[in-house]
């Protein structure tokens, strides 16, 4: 304890949530000093967001409770946390895309059965909190129609309109560019001068040390450290969030690439808005190397992916594979560039890899479900299809290694595992993987990384996409960074370290050796 | 020429008035987000308690009664279906419709022996025409004595709420704190969730009013429009409602005159019933009567404007992530 006189602003003791088998958070305390920024860092699935949602009263806790200026508060409902003076921005924003800012804004909070004295009401204080905190908006602006910025400031003025004097921010700048970003932390610094409390959630090491005065670090569901900001740095940190995690490596031999196997040219894709997703990507794939492509999540990576697996057609360009050239003009189907060769795991096994309702023997023949290995004359044949998932099952270390559990009760890895070794026995000259250990644990990571690798030393040419930088630099040969819907760099895996790639996904990069920009 | 025109657009007004009040019941229902295909079995099963319990009781109101808690006690188990178990919305509604339609004729014929309707109504077991002041005196003034006389006065009285529940809906929708609620809930209840407000409670009060309009709707068909319950009487007014609702692009007003253009196509395929055109042969009166579906689809492919739904409709709220 720092101060026994002045009580926290928030305190949380010994908090605990279970999920099912999954404790997602074990006895956590937290003390956040009145008019401060408190940063909460942890990896992907550290539990930072579950704990947010007990605040937020989404959740229940199992145990413990929540101190707000010293006083136990009981919140078992978002109405309650908002009564207690705690507001929250969602990584998902909760806004109703067709109202103005004005009905985002009161919804929840009109002041009366009729609206017209809610709404002069809301414009004064909007007025107010706009001048107070530089949060300026047109209020009768429609949401959709903002800039995501715009409606992270909306989510912001919603909370202060409630009088939240503690305000939770959950991820905010994933979704904003850094100057957007950059906008944030200014307000945030301005509310902070007003006496507003700020928690922020997030999983940049940078934005902590930029903009806390203190920082929490949680891993595994549990909090394992407080810091002062000022007196720690960036290596203890990430120490400290992924614990005694050995650093990736993968044994892996020099790769001996062999002749280009898909070579992609010009590549654009425009979505259904018409927007440029994709910008003329061009890329050769070789036989037995892993090449990597970096990025932000939602840089282009996925319409890559899906434009060279087939499943949707390119808007322009061309792909040279197994003697054939793809284009607009003569697409070819998902089916059909899997039969020439081409093998992919998607990056959301859920959405595109796997059927959750299906047990695991049927899941396990998605998308080969036409070959003849598995078909009889008229029936398809179970046992075959049974014998070689349990086969395959014993082989992945799959758990349980039950083909008739229905997919859905597998934990993320091992469903997984079953997409990709689905995948793999086919035996592909040509493997496109997408976030391979999104949600995976560490054993299993360790696992499905050795497969890679020997699947490359057998010949086979892979496309890796990953947002996660560590299993970038430990798996691939060659590394692309996307940023934009383009290719901004090229590097050697020999040549690429974390600084480098961070600044080339955020496209500022320079060869100037001082490199980062102000 | 004149007469004629008059006469049909108070048929016109006559088969619109239940359009109306289902279709503004659809708009409570499907702007919180949740899917009324049972709008037709609401109609249906409020027809047969009001036209029932008006024959029993002697009073058209206390039939109108009976027809709205009829009504609203198949709205809630709609609810409890789609709200509280998450149900799929068009199955729980189809099954409303086919067990309404089932059970309307059984209890008919269990409690009067006539073949599965009620006993013919009269007197105050009806809503009767109400003739607004002046309206004969009117009658003999040249074109407005005609319409007010003849087109605006003449109605029974749930005509009438049916059209004051147009600019009463649009006041609730609109510059209500429920309204604002109810259109955040069928857009986004993420949105509502964390402002606050209970989803569940928010999106049953919205079907309930939808049960009571039906009711009126349902009402209106046995002991005004029509002198007692007939089997399936409702006659696909719920689904034609539903298209009016889409075709009114879930907006009070414009929902209104839709219902007043397939109310008045019915007019005119009633009017031209057996009429033989020289040279086409008889009107294909069912050519007519399908227009309104077919308007719709031709709306809903994107031929006349756009129809943009409430975005969260039909789909059950989950408060827990995957």
């Amino acid at each position: 304890m720092i101060n026994t006189t002045i009580p926290y602003a928030i305190e949380l003791r010994d908090i605990s949530k279970r999920f099912g088998a999954v404790q997602a958070n074990k006895d956590i305390c937290l003390q956040v000093p009145k008019g401060s920024i408190h940063g909460i860092i942890g990896e992907n699935g550290a539990g930072k967001s579950t704990l947010m949602s007990i605040i937020y009263g989404f959740y229940e806790a199992d145990t413990g409770h929540i101190e707000v200026d010293g006083e136990i508060v009981n919140i078992r409902t978002s109405q309650d946390a908002i009564k207690a003076g705690i507001g929250m921005v969602h990584q998902h924003f909760m806004l109703v895309e067709n109202f103005t800012v004005l009905e985002n804004v009161m919804l929840g909070a009109e002041g009366g059965a009729l609206l017209r004295k809610g709404v002069s009401k809301a414009r004064t204080e909007l007025k107010r909190l706009a001048s107070q905190y530089s949060l300026d908006i047109d209020v009768d602006a429609i949401v959709e129609e903002l800039p995501v910025g715009l409606q992270q400031r909306v989510e912001i003025l919603k909370a202060l309109y409630r009088g939240a004097r503690i305000l939770i921010l959950d991820e905010p700048t994933g979704v904003l560019t850094p100057q957007e970003a950059d906008h944030l932390f200014r307000i945030l610094h301005s509310l902070k001068e007003k006496g507003v409390t700020v928690l922020l959630i997030t999983h940049k090491l940078r934005e902590i040390l930029a903009s806390t005065d203190n920082v929490s670090v949680m891993r595994q569901g549990e909090m394992v450290a407080h810091r002062e900001t000022s007196k720690t740095n960036k290596e203890e940190l990430a120490e400290l969030m992924v614990g005694k995690k050995v650093r990736l490596t993968v044994n892996k031999e020099e790769a001996e690439p062999g002749k280009v196997v898909l070579s992609a040219k010009h590549l654009s894709q425009f979505d259904s808005q018409g927007v440029k997703r994709l910008k003329d990507v061009s890329l050769e794939l070789r036989a037995g190397e892993i090449l990597g492509i970096a990025g932000v999540s939602g840089n282009g990576q996925s319409e890559l992916l899906n434009v060279l697996s087939g499943i949707t057609v390119m808007s322009e360009g061309e792909i040279h594979f197994a003697g054939d050239v793809i284009s607009a003009t003569v697409p070819k189907t998902a089916a059909q560039v899997r039969d020439m060769g081409m093998a992919h795991v998607p990056e959301d096994r859920h959405k595109m890899g796997l059927v959750t309702g299906f047990e695991a023997y049927e899941s396990a023949v998605l998308g080969y479900h036409n070959s003849p290995v598995y078909n009889g004359k008229f029936l398809m044949n179970r046992k075959v299809m049974l014998d070689e998932c349990s086969t395959r099952m014993a082989a992945w270390d799959v758990r349980p290694p039950n083909p008739y559990l229905k997919t859905a009760n597998f934990s993320g890895g091992n469903q997984q595992k079953i997409v990709i070794a689905r995948e793999v026995e086919q035996n592909p000259d040509v493997l496109l993987i997408g976030q391979p250990t999104r949600g995976v644990d560490i054993g299993a990571i360790e696992n499905i990384h050795e497969q890679i690798v020997s699947l490359r030393d057998a010949g086979k040419a892979i496309l890796l996409v990953s947002v996660e930088l560590d299993e970038i630099m430990a798996l691939s040969d060659r590394i692309l960074v996307m940023f934009d819907g383009a290719v901004v760099g090229e590097l050697d895996a020999k040549d690429a370290n974390e600084r480098v790639l961070g600044l080339m996904m955020a496209n500022s990069y320079s060869d100037d050796p001082r490199g980062e920009p102000a | 020429m004149y007469d004629t025109l008059i006469q049909m657009l108070d048929a016109t007004v006559r088969v619109s008035a239940p359009l109306i009040l289902a279709a503004l019941a659809g708009l409570f229902s499907e702007r919180a987000g949740i899917v009324d295909i049972s709008l037709e079995g609401k109609i249906l099963g409020s027809a047969f308690a009001a036209a029932a319990a008006s024959a029993v009781f002697g009073s058209a109101w206390i039939g109108l009664v009976f027809g709205i808690i009829a009504s609203v006690a198949l709205a809630l188990i709609h609810g409890f279906a789609c709200i509280t178990h998450r149900g799929d919305h068009i199955v729980s509604g189809v099954a409303i419709n086919t067990i309404v339609a089932g059970m309307t004729v059984t209890l008919g014929l269990h409690w009067f022996h006539l073949g599965g309707q009620t006993p013919a109504l009269s007197g105050d077991q009806r809503f009767l025409a109400i003739t607004l002041p002046f309206a004969h005196a009117m009658q003999d003034v040249p074109v407005i004595g005609q319409i007010y006389s003849n087109l605006i006065s003449g109605h029974n009285i749930l005509v009438y709420l049916a059209f004051i529940m147009v600019p009463v809906t649009y006041w609730i929708v609109y510059k209500t704190r429920f309204g604002l609620r109810l259109r955040a809930v069928g857009e986004n209840p993420h949105a509502v969730d964390t402002a606050g407000i209970s989803v569940t409670w928010l999106r049953y009060r919205a079907v309930m009013v939808c049960g009571v309009l039906c009711g009126v709707a349902g009402a209106y068909l046995s002991t005004a429009h029509n002198a007692g319950f007939l089997k399936n009487m409702s006659a696909g007014q719920g689904y034609m409602a539903l298209a009016a609702l889409i075709f009114g692009k879930w907006r009070p007003v414009p929902v209104m005159f839709a219902c007043l253009l397939f109310g008045f196509l019915n007019a005119v395929a009633v009017r031209l019933q057996g009429v033989i055109i020289p040279g086409l042969g008889e009107v294909p009166v069912q050519a007519i009567e399908s227009l309104p579906y077919v308007l719709t689809i031709l709306l809903l492919a994107g031929f006349i404007g756009k129809a943009v739904g409430p975005k969260a409709v039909g789909r059950p709220y989950v408060k827990e992530r995957a």
